[in-house]
């Protein structure tokens, strides 16, 4: 009796959860599978479309012989560079017409017309006429006749499934000269937006942590960024960053802190010189990198209150009686109380930050040096149209996330173990 | 005499140094009346704390610094944050002249008439066809919540309360997925649903956008089910109820606040979405909100002020199910569950 019991809810259990699994199956970890696969071939973006047999049916009559039509198909092959093997055709006709020149490689039977055209290379294109006749002489509805399309089948090599396989796309992108540019720009990117939000997140959370008046509202005001479609976002700040009609650019002017506009977005280098030295600053990588941080600091604002929230009071209490300042009371009781949440968001954020691709398209398109690896793999994939390319590089993005997880839980693993 | 609380009273006082002040020097900017209003403002409403007793205090000054990088915070964050959000309602406001003529010009002008006002929604609406785009971001948004919630309850309802073979297994592979980057699934996908006929189709959007939010919808579901005390589903057991009665008459209606946190989110990471919408997406009668503003940016004649317009539109939904559903969602934030 128990062991049916147990049995009818595993079965309950796997209906259940089935449909989900299925589908997450098919549309996440399927595509993995086969980004490795594509990522080996060499596929462009217009091998991706299945070649198709066509036919468009023009009805043309004959003059003088009203019982008499033409009908001309005007057959192509959709693909312009692979050929379609075994092209099988079929139309139908009224009931009373007869063929009057039968094409040697089409059948007529039962008002079926027949015709096996055997293989048609790419670009092939052919003009096909059969002309009719009714049996009874009656007159020909020329709109019905065209209303019955004719069925066409053919066989095609999909490129995607062959096993042609090659390791072109990999060397490509690991030998490309601009490489490790590509690497460091998206490690910059991402530890840098990755930190950045997190210091706004302490600070914004140390913050929200006193009592003020207001503070629930100004707790929602500082979720915005985060909640808010990106879009809307980027476009925003580019308003505010252009450096003809921007705000920023307008209000620096006139000021007079700077006297001509700057490209924020546009430019790649700025030369700063502090102190006598000088050095030249990635000016649009760092424009980016602001709006990452001001767009997802909210996140480890949460994170972070929450857990001071949950610190609890008498450690404060304890501290004032021992004549602890502010600062102290920071570094030395809350600090310590969040490097775990820390470690968990840094870990979190830098992985989303360096598969980060809407923010960065949408500003600057990968332009001006801020070019990282998604946004190559778009590149590859649909601006170059190089589908096997793009793959590759997005199976380049899965190793290293791959790599940094394993250093990260291996670090994080010791620093557990000594405490 | 009335009894003012100390909040009301700081307000006055600081106003009324301002108004005296502002009397005496005329000429200084705006920016330096509200400085001084918030100086003043800060300090009179902490002159409780700040007695004779507490300033002789060994840290005093550090205290009054804490206090005071707190206020500087808060206003520091606000412009932050609102300004962009500010900018953005106010140039959807204006004219391609008045944009050009005067780019420091922060305000909305009222006076000219509300067809004036909201000329560039009209034209959105009128010769960009925004009113379509909305539907179709209504329809996928609305229909991912719906086959969501759908696969998720099940699966969350399992993965909390059943014992099954694969249980762990399935439980921490939901959070694996969760991370994993969507920029990876993206040229698969493309493929496959090229050569399948699924792009440009609501239907591909559609699969697409559950299946990426799944994950999230059942390891919120699941806590929310664990919390719900077993002894109802045990009586309803002896009751011969199936477990299709089971998650309709007990689960459903117990949980309605969890359910409807995670439609919400379902709903605004739908909503949001960019970059599958981007990829598959490029006949304008399919287009969703998000893909229908960066398809007119392409244009670089588009006017800036219809861009804003459009982006308007596209942020109001949001910005309003997020304040007047806070208390759900916020909740849900810390449980990690809006990717980003």
């Amino acid at each position: 009796m128990n062991d049916t019991l147990a049995n009818t809810e595993k079965k309950t259990a796997y209906i259940l959860t089935l449909p989900a699994v299925l589908l997450v199956f098919a549309i996440i970890l399927f595509p993995i599978f086969a980004n490795v696969w594509i990522s080996f071939k060499e596929v462009e973006l217009k091998d991706i479309r299945i070649p198709e047999p066509r036919a468009k049916k023009i009805v043309k009559s004959i003059a003088e012989e009203s019982s008499k039509i033409k009908i001309l198909y005007k057959l192509r092959n959709s693909s312009l560079i692979q050929e379609i093997r075994d092209v099988s055709f079929q139309d139908n006709f009224p009931k009373n017409f007869e063929i009057v020149n039968l094409d040697p490689r089409c059948d007529y039977k039962n008002y079926n017309l027949k015709c096996e055209f055997g293989n048609w290379p790419a670009k092939y294109r052919e003009n096909f006429q059969v002309i009719f006749e009714t049996n009874d002489g009656s007159k020909i509805d020329k709109k019905k006749l065209k209303s019955i399309k004719p069925k066409l089948d053919g066989k095609s090599d999909n490129v995607l499934l062959n096993t042609n396989f090659t390791l072109k796309n990999f060397k490509k992108v690991l030998f490309d000269n601009e490489f490790i540019d590509l690497l460091l720009t998206t490690f910059y990117y991402t530890f840098f937006g990755t930190v950045g939000s997190i210091i706004f997140g302490i600070l914004t959370a140390q913050m929200v942590n006193q009592k003020f008046y207001g503070r629930t509202f100004m707790r929602s005001v500082l979720l915005f960024p985060y909640v808010a479609p990106v879009v809307a976002l980027a476009y925003t700040w580019e308003l505010l960053l252009d450096p003809n009609s921007g705000t920023l650019n307008s209000l620096l002017i006139n000021y007079q802190i700077i006297e001509t506009p700057i490209n924020l977005l546009g430019q790649k280098y700025i030369e700063i010189s502090v102190l006598g030295f000088d050095f030249k600053l990635r000016l649009a990588l760092t424009t980016v990198i602001m709006f990452e941080i001001w767009r997802y600091f909210p996140l480890a604002f949460l994170f972070i209150l929450a857990r001071l929230q949950a610190i609890p009071k008498e450690l404060y209490e304890a501290a004032d009686v021992d004549g602890a300042s502010p600062f102290q009371k920071f570094f030395k009781i809350t600090l310590p109380q969040i490097t775990a949440v820390i470690s968990i968001l840094f870990m979190i954020r830098f992985i989303w930050n360096f598969n980060k691709f809407e923010d960065v398209f949408l500003l600057t398109g990968g332009a001006s040096g801020t070019r990282t690896l998604p946004i190559n793999v778009y590149q590859q994939g649909f601006a170059i149209s190089d589908i096997g390319m793009g793959s590759a590089v997005s199976i380049v993005i899965v190793v290293l996330l791959l790599m940094f997880m394993f250093f990260y839980f291996k670090l994080l693993g010791k620093r557990v173990d000594e405490n | 005499m009335i009894k003012l609380n100390l909040f009301y009273k700081s307000i006055i006082f600081s106003s009324l140094f301002v108004i005296f002040d502002g009397y005496l020097i005329q000429k200084l900017p705006v920016w330096y009346n509200v400085g001084t209003f918030l100086i003043i403002y800060f300090f009179v409403s902490k002159i409780n704390k700040y007695n004779f007793i507490n300033l002789k205090e060994e840290h005093s000054t550090q205290v009054i610094l804490f206090d005071f990088l707190t206020l500087f915070g808060i206003l520091f964050f606000s412009f932050v944050i609102l300004f962009p959000f500010y900018m953005m309602l106010v140039t959807s406001f204006k004219t391609q002249i008045a944009l050009l003529v005067n780019p420091l010009d922060f305000s909305i002008n009222f006076a000219q008439g509300l067809k004036e006002l909201f000329n560039s929604y009209f034209v959105i609406f009128k010769s960009y066809n925004f009113g379509k785009y909305i539907i179709t971001s209504t329809i996928v948004s609305v229909g991912t919540v719906i086959i969501t919630l759908l696969f998720a309850i099940p699966a969350a309802y399992a993965v909390a309360r059943l014992n099954f073979f694969g249980k762990t297994f399935l439980s921490t592979s939901i959070l694996i997925i969760y991370m994993f980057p969507a920029i990876v699934l993206v040229i698969p996908l493309y493929t496959i649903f090229s050569q399948l006929g699924l792009r440009n189709s609501i239907e591909g959007l559609l699969i697409v956008y559950t299946a990426t939010t799944l994950p999230v919808a059942i390891y919120m579901l699941q806590g929310y089910f664990k919390s719900i005390p077993k002894e109802l589903e045990e009586a309803a057991i002896l009751d011969r109820l199936s477990w299709f009665g089971i998650i309709t008459k007990i689960i459903i209606p117990l949980s309605i606040p969890a359910i409807s946190s995670v439609a919400l989110y379902v709903f605004m990471i739908a909503w949001n979405e960019f970059l599958f919408s981007l990829m598959f997406l490029d006949n304008p009668n399919s287009f969703t909100l998000s893909r229908a503003i960066q398809y007119l940016s392409g244009d670089a004649e588009t006017p800036r002020q219809y861009l804003m317009a459009g982006s308007v539109i596209v942020t109001l939904p949001v910005l309003f199910i997020f304040v007047y559903f806070e208390k759900y969602l916020v909740s849900g934030l810390t449980a990690g569950s809006v990717k980003g």
